[in-house]
């Protein structure tokens, strides 16, 4: 359309001037005070940044401790996890509602409620739910002559417990998004399988798989960078305990930050937050030529 | 075996794995709303009760006694209709700007929301908490809704839709002497509808159960939303399951409501949309 480059200003200037003091800032601001050990309480301007500047010592500090390593070696616990268990439910959901037998629509409600649960009141469920002696979990495995586990009290099985709700909670969510990649396929595929004799575990294994691929790959991407980001279940269900068990990157710059006012650390942890999603999102990106199928 | 049987096996196999899976999705609120019936007493007994021998709704009284619990579910409303109100206003008219007009620098600055997006919240946490106590907006309303004026995904997700509007409707417009407000206001927001009402229910839902931002920004009880009253019953009565299963199905209310009551909307909403190419 035809106009002058000037007039299409007023409509940028609300989402343009956020940008700058929401977000841009912000990132200019998070990236200086990485290098400073600023408590969050000296007044910030030019003399504090100054004489609070350490250079690399908050990154050096964080990538030499214990700590990162075992908060990262949780994360990997749980996504090793959670990935499988999420995928193949949220998968399963999708086939059941892609049949469009009657009850869809019921079902699909459903399987959407976790979903729109908030985590806080999700995470308090869920902690009675997992209460070793008086939760419903391990008295149904009782019924059946299993003694469950201590789950959130328990070092061991704290990390599975919250696996176990995450999955619940975000099945329904990764199981409609992957129904959308269903009903995408072109159903002539199927009919002429059909026509040569095909199975059902063939069409499932040599069309609907490869043809929900992209619809996956998408799934992987958005779970994992979630995975990273692992805050609020953490927080009230085990508060990152029992012994640091569940202690994760977002949990520990909330802590750092809020908790102890060592901003300036819990900046540098951000970032380190930030280089790990952005590194793991880039090798997914170059490995999808292996597994993802684009239709041509 | 013969094909009639092959189906019946079919069906019943689909409606089992179902009745299953929603068992599974059933289980915890099922435990919810049992304990929450209960009283503290009868939470800790053994064997357990799967339904309460005598069920009450004192722990649902016991939750607006210990918090203002209805205050917090208008907070909790408000913030989450003003969040989402501006994040479609200031979302849609940047969209226009990009899909449909020519701006100056455009592909950088485009580049420039896209790039932002990879940055996670948590990076900009702190530094926006210094931005908002500079601006003296800390436990204020205003410092959680704010955000919404700047949402890289919401105008990425807008542009993305507006492009697939012809631009014939706009040149005709433009042709009567349509001013660009009018053909914002009066063509493209109507033809945007379906995107418009899905990314309105994703950011009030967003909104409502956000917890990490209202956490650092809230510390009155007053001003404290939904997610953050529940946090702070669990935070004073760790043990009172009973009043905590009441207050979670309480905040779980609204937004199942306003989930079906939108999500039918857009159905709606999806024909209205429909134009022809």
């Amino acid at each position: 359309m035809k106009q002058s480059k000037w007039k299409s200003i007023p409509f940028l200037l609300p989402s343009l001037l956020g940008m700058v003091v929401l977000s841009l800032l912000p990132i200019a601001i998070a990236i200086v005070l990485s290098f400073t050990d600023w408590n969050g309480l000296d007044k910030l301007n030019l003399t504090t940044i100054r004489n609070e500047f350490v250079g690399f010592k908050n990154y050096i500090s964080i990538l030499g401790s214990a700590e990162f390593w075992q908060v990262l070696g949780h994360t990997v616990y749980y996504i090793v996890l959670y990935l499988p268990l999420a995928m193949l439910a949220s998968m399963g959901i999708a086939l059941l509602l892609n049949k469009g037998r009657k009850g869809t629509a019921f079902f699909r409600v459903i399987y959407y409620i976790p979903v729109l649960t908030s985590w806080v009141a999700a995470s308090l469920i869920w902690k009675w739910v997992l209460s070793s002696k008086y939760g419903i979990i391990n008295n149904l495995l009782a019924l059946v002559g299993i003694t469950g586990p201590a789950w959130l009290s328990s070092p061991v099985w704290a990390m599975p417990g919250i696996v176990l709700a995450s999955v619940w909670k975000d099945m329904g969510f990764y199981g409609l998004f992957l129904l959308s990649g269903l009903t995408a396929i072109n159903t002539t595929y199927y009919e002429a399988a059909k026509v040569d004799g095909a199975g059902k575990l063939t069409m499932f294994f040599k069309i609907t798989l490869p043809l929900v691929t992209p619809t996956l790959f998408f799934c992987l991407i958005m779970s994992l960078i979630n995975a990273f980001q692992l805050f609020p279940q953490v927080q009230i269900m085990t508060e990152g305990g029992p012994n640091g068990a569940t202690r994760v990157v977002v949990e520990r710059i909330y802590t750092y930050g809020f908790s102890y006012f060592k901003m300036g650390f819990a900046s540098a942890y951000s970032w380190l937050l930030f280089l790990i999603i952005f590194i793991l999102t880039l090798v997914q990106f170059k490995l999808q030529n292996g597994w993802v199928h684009y239709e041509s | 075996m013969n094909h009639k049987g092959k189906k019946i096996i079919d069906v019943a196999g689909f409606y089992l794995v179902s009745a299953l899976m929603t068992i599974i999705v059933l289980i915890p609120f099922f435990w919810m709303l049992s304990t929450s019936l209960k009283s503290k007493g009868a939470l800790m007994a053994l064997p357990i009760q799967w339904i309460p021998e005598e069920p009450g709704l004192k722990a649902y009284q016991q939750v607006f006694e210990r918090f203002p619990f209805v205050r917090a579910m208008f907070n909790s409303v408000g913030i989450s209709v003003f969040y989402t109100a501006i994040t479609i206003l200031s979302a849609s008219m940047a969209a226009f700007a990009f899909a449909k007009l020519a701006v100056p620098c455009k592909k950088v600055l485009f580049s420039l929301y896209i790039a932002t997006m990879m940055i996670p919240t948590q990076v900009t946490l702190i530094p926006l908490f210094v931005i908002m106590n500079r601006l003296e907006l800390v436990d204020t309303y205003g410092s959680v809704i704010l955000p919404a004026v700047f949402r890289a995904f919401a105008v990425f997700l807008l542009v993305q839709n507006m492009k697939s509007i012809p631009n014939d409707f706009m040149e005709a417009a433009q042709m009567d002497g349509a001013k660009l407000g009018y053909i914002y206001w009066r063509i493209i927001m109507p033809l945007s509808t379906p995107a418009i009402a899905s990314l309105s229910i994703t950011t009030f839902m967003e909104s409502w159960n956000d917890y990490l931002w209202p956490l650092v920004m809230l510390s009155d009880k007053k001003k404290m939303t939904l997610t953050l009253a529940l946090n702070s019953l669990n935070g004073q009565y760790t043990t009172d399951y009973n009043v905590l299963m009441a207050g979670s199905l309480i905040s779980m209310i609204p937004i199942i409501l306003v989930y079906t009551a939108a999500s039918g909307k857009m159905k709606n909403g999806l024909m209205a949309g429909g134009i022809k190419q």
